[in-house]
C-alpha cells in the first residue's frame, strides 16, 4: 500500500533518521515501537509532509505509484484527511477548542469537496456513531471541553476517518488514556482496520500494545530501525541487542528484599473530602463531588504501598490529602501514629514526608540551580543545616548522579536524569515517606528500569515507607509490597500485590487487568529457554 | 449563554453603584469650594452662601450623593457652576465629537492591525516580519501629538487635503465632519494600531504552535486555511481585551490630540472642568465614563463568550 524507502530525515543539520524504509500493506497494522527521540513521530510526520521548518529529508514514500515527497503542497493538501488520516497522542489538545465536534468532523468532508454542508453534518453524524459516540449523548453541537479525554480521541478518530483514508496513522493513540480507555480505543483501531479494509501505522512506545494489535512491527533507534518482521516472530526470536534490551527493560523487576517493619508511618482513617460543584441555579445550593469516600489504610516503615486507579478515581484528591494540601470533610491522616497532617501543620512533620510527581520537565524551576533546586526542603527546617553543601552532594551521589551537576540548570538534564534529581530533592532532608505520584509514567523503558531500581536500593537503605501511586499495573506490580484499587473515591480492593494480581476479588480490578495489554507470556517464555538452552 | 450575560448584568450594575459612591465622595473631600470659586476672591460671605444653597450645596451630603444619582438616572446630570447650562447638553455636544472620533480611531488601528499582525504571524522570521515588528515599534514610540503635528503640515499646509483643525458640527452634514476627524483619528490609531497588531502577531503565533492546528493540518487543510478557520477566533481573546482597553482610553484620553485640532472633545471639557472647579461637570463626565468603560467591559465579556464556549459557563 505505502513503500517507503530510504528515508533520511535532519531538522537544521541535526540528524534525525537515517535511512528507515518499510511497507505497509493493504489492511494490516504495522507497529512502529521506539523510546522517545528514536524518531518515531517524525517518520509519521515525514509521510504526512508536516515536518517542522528546517527538515532536510530524501528517500521516496510510494503510494499508488506515486512519491509522496515528490508532490508539491497542493496535492498534498488533497492526500491529507482524504488518503492519509492522522490521529495523536494528546487528545486533549487536539481538537479546537471553539468549534463543535460536529463541524470539525464535517470540515474534513468540507475541505476535500466531498460533501455540502448539509450532507456534511450527516456523515459527521454517521461518522461519530462509528466511533461510539451515539447522538443521544453525543449531539453535534457539543464542544471539546465537554467531552472526557477518550471521548475526544474518539472524536479524533472520526474527523481521520471520515473520508474512509486507506492508511491511517495513530501516533501514540492511547498513551494519554487510561487503560480500560486504552483497551477500547485500540479495539476501535483495530476494527476498522478489518471493517473499513484500511491499513493502521501504529506508533508506540509500549510493546504491550503492538503485541496486541499490530501485524508487523518495526523497533526504532535513534533514527533507524533496527528490526523488523512480523509481530509474533520479531517478540519471539528479538534478534537485535537493542530489542532485547527493550523487551528486558519492559518487564524489569527490580531486585527487592522488602523488610516491612511494625511501625506504622502513615495513618488514614475514613477521610472523606468534597468539593463545591457550580450552583444549578442562582440562589439554589451547591452541588458536591465527593471526591474521596470514607478511604482507610496504614502504611508502614519500609513498606511499599500501591495505588492505582483511573484518573478521575480520587488518586490525586487523596494524594493531596496525605501531603497536606487539603482540608478534609471527615476522617483524618496521622503521621507516625499520632502527629495529624493538616494544611496546617507545622513545617517540621511536613519534613518527613516528601513527594516525586510525574512530570519531570514541568516541575522544577527552569531558572534555579539544582543545588538549589534539591536544597529546597531545607525551608522546612529551623535553619538551613551546616553541612547543607555535603548533603546536596551525597543526595545527588546517591541517585547516581555527580555532585559537580549541583551547578547546572534542569534544562542541562534528560528527563530520566531530572526524575534522579527529583528524587534527591525529595530525599535530602532524610523523610521517611516518599509519595511517588505516577513518578515512572512519563519515562521511557529503560530509564524507568533503572529509576525503579534506584527506588528499590534506597528504600532498603533508609528504610523508607512509599506510596507508590500510578495507572500503570506492570509498574505497581514490580515495586510494590501492597496494593489497593481505588474506583469512585472508594478502596474497593486492597491485599498483597501478588495476591490481588494473580486472584483479583472485585470486578473492578479484574476488569483493568483485563484492559491492561500485555504481551502473551508464551512469546516470552519460548525465548527465555531458547536462551537456557 | 443568556444567564451568563445576566450575571454579568448584575456584577456591571454593582460596579456602577460603588464607582459612582467613590467618585461623588473623592471629589467631596476635594478642597475648593466650588461657590466660593466662581465668585472671585473679594465675594462678600453673603453672598457666597447664598450661592451656596441656590447650587444646593448646603444640603447634608447623603441627600446631594442621591439627588446627583438619582438625576443621573433621569438623565437631569444638573448644571454646570461655570456654563450654566445644563451638563447633559454640554455632554452630549463633547460626546458628539469624543464618540465618532473613538470609534473611527478604533476602527482604523482594528483595520490596520489585523492584517498586519496575521501577515507579520504568517511570515514570523522573515524580513517582512522584521520590518513590521519595527514599524509597530516605531508606532509606539514616537508620540503621537508630533506624529499629529507631522499630519497636519504635510496632510493640511502641503497638500491642503484636510482641514488643520476644527469640528464644523454635526449639523453641517456628514462628510465635512469625518473629514476633520480623519488626521485626528489616524494620530489616535497609529500606536494604538501598532500595539495592537503586536498582540496580534503574538496572539496568531501562540495559536499557530496548538495541538490542533496540526490536527487541522492533518486533515488536509492549508496553512492558510488552517489559520484562517482555526487560529484566527482562538487568537481573538487577548485582541479582544486590548479593543476594550483602547475604547475605553482614547474616549477620554485623546486630550493632546483634541488640543492639537482644536477639537471640543470630553477631553478637554473635563481639563477645563477641573481647573475651574466646576465639580458638578467633573463628576459627571467621570461618571460617564466609568460607565463607558464598564459597558465596554460588559460587551468585551459577550464577546469572549461568543469566541469561546469555554467560558459560557462561568460566571
Amino acid at each position: 500500500m505505502i513503500t517507503v524507502e530510504n528515508l533520511s530525515l535532519d531538522i537544521h543539520a541535526t540528524p534525525i533518521l537515517r535511512d528507515v524504509s518499510f511497507v505497509i500493506e493493504q489492511g494490516k497494522v504495522f507497529g512502529l515501537v521506539g523510546e522517545s527521540g528514536s524518531g518515531k513521530s517524525m517518520t509519521s510526520l515525514a509521510l504526512m509532509k508536516l515536518l517542522p521548518e528546517g527538515s532536510l529529508r530524501s528517500g521516496s514514500a510510494m503510494m499508488d505509484g506515486r512519491d509522496l515527497f515528490a508532490l508539491d503542497e497542493a496535492a498534498m493538501c488533497r492526500i491529507r484527511g482524504n488518503e492519509i488520516g492522522m490521529i495523536f497522542q494528546e487528545p486533549m489538545t487536539a481538537l479546537n477548542p471553539v468549534q463543535t465536534i460536529g463541524d470539525q468532523v464535517a470540515e474534513t468532508l468540507i475541505i476535500h469537496g466531498a460533501a455540502t454542508r448539509r450532507e456534511a453534518m450527516k456523515l459527521a453524524r454517521e461518522k461519530l456513531d462509528r466511533v461510539g459516540l451515539d447522538g443521544a449523548r453525543f449531539p453535534l453541537d457539543r464542544y471539546p471541553h465537554e467531552l472526557s479525554g477518550g471521548q475526544r480521541q474518539r472524536v479524533c478518530i472520526a474527523m481521520a476517518i471520515a473520508l474512509r483514508p486507506r492508511l491511517l496513522i495513530a501516533d501514540e493513540p492511547s498513551t494519554a488514556l487510561d487503560v480500560t480507555t486504552q483497551a477500547q480505543i485500540l479495539t476501535l483501531l483495530k476494527g476498522l482496520v478489518d471493517e473499513e479494509g484500511m491499513s493502521l501505522l501504529l506508533i508506540t512506545h509500549d510493546l504491550a500494545v503492538v503485541a496486541g494489535v499490530a501485524d508487523h512491527v518495526a523497533v526504532m533507534q535513534e533514527g533507524r530501525i533496527v528490526e523488523q518482521g512480523p509481530t509474533e516472530a520479531l517478540f519471539r526470536t528479538r534478534a537485535h541487542e537493542y530489542t532485547q534490551r527493550l523487551f528486558a527493560a519492559s518487564s524489569h523487576r527490580p531486585a527487592r528484599e522488602p523488610t516491612v517493619q511494625d511501625e506504622v508511618l502513615l495513618q488514614v482513617d475514613s477521610v472523606h473530602r468534597s468539593y463545591a460543584l457550580p450552583r444549578r441555579s442562582l440562589f439554589g445550593p451547591s452541588p458536591r463531588l465527593e471526591a474521596v469516600r470514607g478511604v482507610s489504610f496504614t502504611l508502614r516503615r519500609g513498606e511499599s504501598l500501591g495505588l492505582v486507579g483511573e484518573s478521575g478515581c480520587g488518586k490525586s484528591t487523596l494524594t493531596r490529602a496525605i501531603l497536606g494540601l487539603e482540608v478534609l470533610q471527615a476522617g483524618n491522616i496521622r503521621l507516625y501514629g499520632q502527629k495529624e497532617i493538616s494544611p496546617r501543620m507545622p513545617n517540621a512533620l511536613r519534613a518527613g514526608l516528601q513527594v516525586v510527581f510525574q512530570d519531570p520537565y514541568g516541575s522544577f524551576n527552569p531558572r534555579w540551580k539544582v543545588s538549589h533546586l534539591v536544597s529546597e526542603p531545607f525551608h522546612l527546617m529551623p535553619r538551613t543545616p551546616a553541612d547543607a553543601r555535603e548533603r546536596i552532594s551525597e543526595a545527588l551521589s546517591e541517585v547516581g548522579l555527580r555532585p559537580s551537576d549541583a551547578d547546572k540548570y534542569i534544562h542541562e538534564f534528560s528527563g530520566g536524569q531530572r526524575q534522579r534529581i527529583a528524587i534527591a530533592r525529595a530525599l535530602i532532608n532524610r523523610p521517611d515517606l516518599i509519595v511517588l505520584d505516577e513518578a515512572v509514567s512519563a519515562l521511557d523503558v529503560r530509564v524507568r528500569a533503572q529509576i525503579l531500581d534506584l527506588l528499590a536500593r534506597l528504600q532498603e537503605s533508609h528504610q523508607m515507607g512509599y506510596l507508590f501511586i500510578s495507572h500503570d499495573l506492570h509498574v505497581v506490580r514490580a515495586i510494590t509490597d501492597r496494593v489497593m484499587v481505588m474506583k469512585a473515591g472508594e478502596i474497593v480492593e486492597a491485599g498483597e500485590t501478588e495476591a490481588v494480581f494473580a486472584d483479583p476479588r472485585h470486578p473492578y480490578t479484574r476488569e483493568l487487568l483485563a484492559a491492561t495489554p500485555t504481551i502473551p507470556a508464551h512469546w516470552i517464555e519460548g525465548n527465555r529457554n531458547e536462551t537456557l538452552v | 449563554m443568556l444567564r451568563f450575560a445576566l450575571q454579568r448584568l448584575v456584577s456591571l450594575t454593582i460596579s456602577l453603584i460603588v464607582a459612582s459612591l467613590v467618585i461623588f465622595f473623592v471629589i467631596e473631600i476635594i478642597p475648593g469650594d466650588p461657590a466660593a470659586y466662581m465668585l472671585g476672591m473679594n465675594a462678600r460671605p453673603e453672598t457666597v452662601a447664598a450661592l451656596q444653597r441656590e447650587l444646593g450645596l448646603d444640603q447634608p451630603v447623603l441627600t446631594r450623593y442621591l439627588s446627583w444619582a438619582g438625576g443621573m438616572l433621569s438623565g437631569d446630570f444638573g448644571t454646570s457652576y461655570t456654563y450654566r447650562v445644563p451638563v447633559s447638553e454640554l455632554i452630549a455636544a463633547r460626546l458628539g465629537v469624543s464618540l465618532p472620533l473613538t470609534l473611527y480611531a478604533l476602527l482604523l488601528s482594528t483595520l490596520i492591525a489585523f492584517p498586519v499582525g496575521l501577515i507579520a504571524a504568517a511570515t514570523r522570521g522573515s524580513a517582512l516580519d522584521a520590518g513590521i515588528m519595527g514599524g509597530t515599534q516605531l508606532g509606539i514610540a514616537v508620540p503621537n501629538f508630533w506624529f499629529a503635528m507631522l499630519l497636519v503640515l504635510f496632510f493640511s499646509i502641503t497638500l491642503q487635503w484636510f482641514s488643520a483643525g476644527g469640528f464644523p458640527g454635526w449639523d453641517r452634514g456628514f462628510w465635512i465632519n469625518i473629514q476633520a476627524l480623519t488626521l485626528p483619528a489616524v494620530a489616535l490609531a497609529l500606536p494604538q494600531a501598532s500595539i495592537l497588531a503586536r498582540v496580534m502577531r503574538s496572539a496568531v503565533i501562540e495559536t499557530l504552535g496548538q495541538d490542533y492546528i496540526r490536527t487541522a493540518r492533518a486533515k488536509g487543510l492549508s496553512s492558510r486555511q488552517a489559520v484562517v478557520r482555526h487560529a484566527l477566533r482562538n487568537a481573538l481573546i487577548p485582541v479582544l481585551t486590548i479593543i476594550g482597553l483602547q475604547f475605553s482610553f482614547l474616549l477620554a484620553g485623546a486630550i493632546i490630540i483634541e488640543n492639537v485640532f482644536f477639537l471640543p472633545g470630553l477631553g478637554r471639557l473635563i481639563f477645563q472642568a477641573i481647573t475651574q472647579r466646576d465639580l458638578i461637570v467633573v463628576e459627571s463626565v467621570v461618571m460617564l465614563l466609568v460607565f463607558a468603560v464598564i459597558l465596554v467591559t460588559f460587551i468585551v465579556d459577550l464577546t469572549y463568550a461568543a469566541a469561546d464556549p469555554r467560558l459560557r459557563r462561568r460566571a
